[in-house]
């Protein structure tokens, strides 16, 4: 197809205002961050020189402003969060008691749906074998990766490999894996899963048709997206190991089991820690690749994904609410744990 | 720093000074003037007056076919000076509701769910339309085809275009060589089915995979079965909940379906058994019959854009379609079909010269000549119409024997239409028995 700049036009039109808005802002803020201290400083200054000249006492270096400074870049974010997550959490919450119209309360009715219907208990369970499962799983591969090619030759080479799947959207990952578990009746297999089970000399099957099986195998997707990410954490704790440590223990000549267990592991463990609560956060609101893979079809369906269909497509938006609140419940003894994790390091 | 403090604030207001100044550039005026005295601007006089003034119309037609829309409506534009500014979503069914709640709502939209035109009316959202909108509407389309748009007896919307469901796809060519005839009775239908199997060709192509609608076209299925067994009374009972979604009248066109559907020996060509049916995306699916894998597909009409490049699709070509036989056809015709309405969000003049315009004889028969679309407008002339299987769908929705009925899982909440009903026929192709699926969806029509 050809490409016809002149019918382009107002697509670029709108490039150019989103350009312009940037550098509008960015450049204000860079205007505002460097004008603002540099008048403060001028001011000051006259006043010692001022001071000096008239053979006054110098004046006292006042407080400086900064607390005032950071109140000011404070506000707008305070106040983005309260538009964009405060009252939708707090409208959603209210929602979730209220009818398919939102317009009448209704109780708990949205809630004892949710645990009554097969199809959403279902749902639950699914969201909970995701979240038990990839932080784990990730996790535990990322670690022993970083562990196995720590120090090794082409360790950057091998690292970047795991990595690279990072770089891929959660949709394209799913799609690419789609076609990983694709199936063709007869004739030639299409899908790599079934190519290999074929060449094995077995049966093809239908991979994602299979419960529980295909709950899994969605798994797969999240884990090989994700275990990058740990490793990638956990290769820089490993490598902050300071040296002399790791020395003592070789001194005192421990195998190199006991220098994972009673080294590596205590030493990296608020590394861990923060991967494993990142990603279970991650996972509780895994959508693009259920939606992608199977659309929740063939009992795979997870919260989120149950949540953007009763809410938006079939116009239940007080049961979507009550799923919504649900994964907020669920993510909240997450968050708790790390905030009290972090403050133990602080403290310790 | 070799830079001076002031200097570099300098630079950096000059970049902002020059920034928002080509943003005051930019905005130029781009409305439209109209060409409101020339000849062939005749056609439009009444809908004139509005000049310069914006419609907005929000759809889920994308890609070519919005460019067709585009071109059609053009002359209309010039001519009125109104500008339609129209934008085709592949999330509408879920993002219209997020516009439409977070007062954002178009002027118009092309809503293909009566269900969903009935939730948005009983929210107080659509207006009702005029009343030279409802005149020419009146004129031009069947009772039939404005019940679906009609709520408390007040018309909330036009039928722009349409589709004929109930057709089964085939080779032309391969019937000849083998010596197959078009069936015109169900039972000849299955005689059919037999013969073929037992030549060793799979007799049938299935898919119902389709994103995030997947399960649709089994819907489609058992709503053509029903229409054949039962007859309209009864599925009008059904898709008003008047019946029971697991009513005994029901469940015995499921299992009818599943005779063909859930037939090993008659599923599924080129894919695999009957549970591939699950995973093979509808575009896909009826493609075998072109490297004779399997000899017949029921799908709508507008499968006639899925063929490969280089298909000829005629009555002597390559592929073509029937009609879904009845079962006894003494008892009339039955179709099945589907189509959007045009429902306004705002009752501005221009918006509802826009919705009258599109009502009219003049706006489909120049939509219909760009190819590939069809109406159920009355003042289509079926000359107009390219497409082999259009014109047929043209003749079958204009016939007067046609009982003509709207796609049902449409008609229903969206819940149960577009969620339940749509999982439950995956499940049931995946294996799962008929009375629990239906007992499942009924357990969701709250």
């Amino acid at each position: 197809m050809e490409f016809d700049f002149a019918a382009e036009q107002p697509k670029f039109l709108m490039l150019m205002y989103g350009l312009i808005a940037f550098v509008a802002v960015v450049g204000g803020l860079l205007l505002l961050l460097d004008v603002v201290p540099a008048w403060f400083d001028r001011r000051r200054e006259e006043r010692l020189i001022a001071a000096v000249a008239s053979g006054a006492p110098l004046p006292r270096r006042r407080k400086p402003r900064e607390g005032l400074f950071a109140l000011f870049f404070l506000l707008p974010t305070l106040l983005l969060i309260a538009v964009g997550l405060v009252v939708p959490a707090i409208r959603t919450t209210l929602l979730s008691f209220m009818d398919k119209d939102s317009s009448d309360w209704v109780g708990l009715a949205n809630y004892s749906w949710l645990f009554s219907e097969d199809s959403i208990v279902r749902v639950l369970i699914n969201s909970l074998i995701w979240v038990l499962l990839v932080p784990l799983v990730a996790t535990a591969f990322g670690l022993i990766y970083a562990v196995l090619v720590d120090k090794a030759r082409f360790e950057s080479v091998a690292k970047s490999l795991i990595f690279l799947p990072m770089a891929i959207s959660f949709v394209g990952a799913a799609i690419i894996w789609k076609f990983v578990y694709a199936y063709r009746g007869d004739g030639d297999q299409i899908g790599l899963l079934n190519q290999i089970v074929v060449s094995l000399g077995g049966e093809p099957k239908q991979w994602l048709l299979e419960s529980p099986l295909n709950t899994f195998l969605l798994i797969v997707i999240m884990i090989w997206i994700q275990a990058g990410f740990a490793m990638v954490v956990l290769s820089a704790a490993i490598k902050a190991i300071p040296a002399d440590i790791v020395e003592a223990a070789r001194l005192d000549g421990v195998s190199p089991w006991q220098m994972f267990w009673q080294i590596t592991m205590p030493s990296i463990r608020p590394a861990v820690i923060v991967v494993v609560v990142t990603l279970s956060i991650a996972t509780l609101k895994v959508f693009d690749i259920v939606r992608t893979a199977t659309n929740g079809n063939y009992d795979t369906s997870v919260i989120a994904n149950e949540m953007y269909n009763q809410a938006f497509r079939y116009g239940e938006p007080g049961q979507g609410s009550a799923l919504a609140v649900v994964l907020f419940v669920l993510v909240i003894p997450i968050v708790i744990y790390q905030i009290r994790n972090l403050r133990q390091q602080r403290e310790g | 720093m070799a830079f001076a403090r002031s200097r570099q604030a300098l630079a950096i207001a000059g970049v902002l000074g020059l920034a928002l100044g080509v943003t005051a550039c930019g905005t130029g005026n781009d409305k439209k003037s109209s060409k409101a005295s020339s000849p062939e601007c005749a056609a439009y006089e009444k809908y004139q007056g509005h000049d310069g003034k914006k419609v907005t119309i929000y759809s889920s037609i994308r890609d070519i076919e919005a460019d067709r829309l585009d071109q059609s409506w053009k002359q209309f534009e010039d001519c009125t000076g109104i500008d339609i500014d129209h934008e085709g979503s592949g999330e509408f069914e879920a993002q219209i509701g997020v516009r439409v709640d977070g007062g954002n709502a178009p002027d118009l939209a092309f809503i293909p769910q009566p269900g969903l035109l009935k939730r948005f009316v009983d929210s107080g959202k659509i207006k009702e339309v005029g009343a030279d909108t409802k005149a020419l509407a009146e004129q031009n389309f069947s009772p039939d085809w404005l019940k679906y748009s009609t709520v408390n007896g007040k018309l909330y919307g036009v039928p722009l275009g349409s589709n004929v469901k109930s057709y089964v796809w085939y080779s032309p060519k391969t019937f000849k060589e083998k010596g197959w005839s078009v069936p015109t009775t169900w039972d000849e239908l299955i005689a059919l089915s037999d013969k073929i199997a037992a030549s060793g060709t799979k007799p049938w192509c299935a898919g119902i995979e389709s994103g995030d609608a997947t399960g649709w076209p089994a819907t489609d299925w058992i709503e053509d079965v029903l229409l054949r067994t039962q007859g309209v009374e009864v599925y009008d009972q059904w898709t008003t909940h008047g019946i029971p979604f697991n009513d005994p009248k029901v469940a015995d066109a499921v299992n009818k379906a599943g005779t063909i559907l859930k037939n090993e020996k008659y599923v599924n060509g080129g894919f695999g058994g009957v549970k591939s049916i699950a995973t093979t995306s509808f575009q896909e699916a009826g493609t075998p019959i072109t490297t004779g894998k399997c000899a017949m597909h029921r799908q709508a009409s507008f499968y006639a854009n899925q063929w490969p490049e280089g298909t000829k699709v005629a009555e002597d070509g390559d592929v073509f379609a029937f009609y879904f036989p009845a079962v006894d056809p003494a008892k009339g015709k039955p179709v099945l079909g589907a189509g959007e309405f045009v429902s306004a969000f705002a009752d501005r003049p221009e918006v509802q010269a826009v919705q009258t315009y599109l009502a009219s004889g003049e706006y489909v028969n120049s939509r219909a000549k760009i190819g590939d679309w069809l109406s159920a407008n009355k003042k289509l002339d079926i000359n107009n119409v390219p497409n082999p299987v259009d014109k047929l769908s043209v003749q079958i929705l204009q016939d007067p024997k046609t009982e003509f009925r709207f796609d049902g899982s449409d008609l229903m909440p969206a819940a149960v239409g577009a969620g339940t009903f749509w999982k439950g026929m995956v499940d049931w192709i995946n294996g799962k028995d008929t009375t629990t699926v239906l007992n499942g969806i009924e357990g969701s029509w709250k």
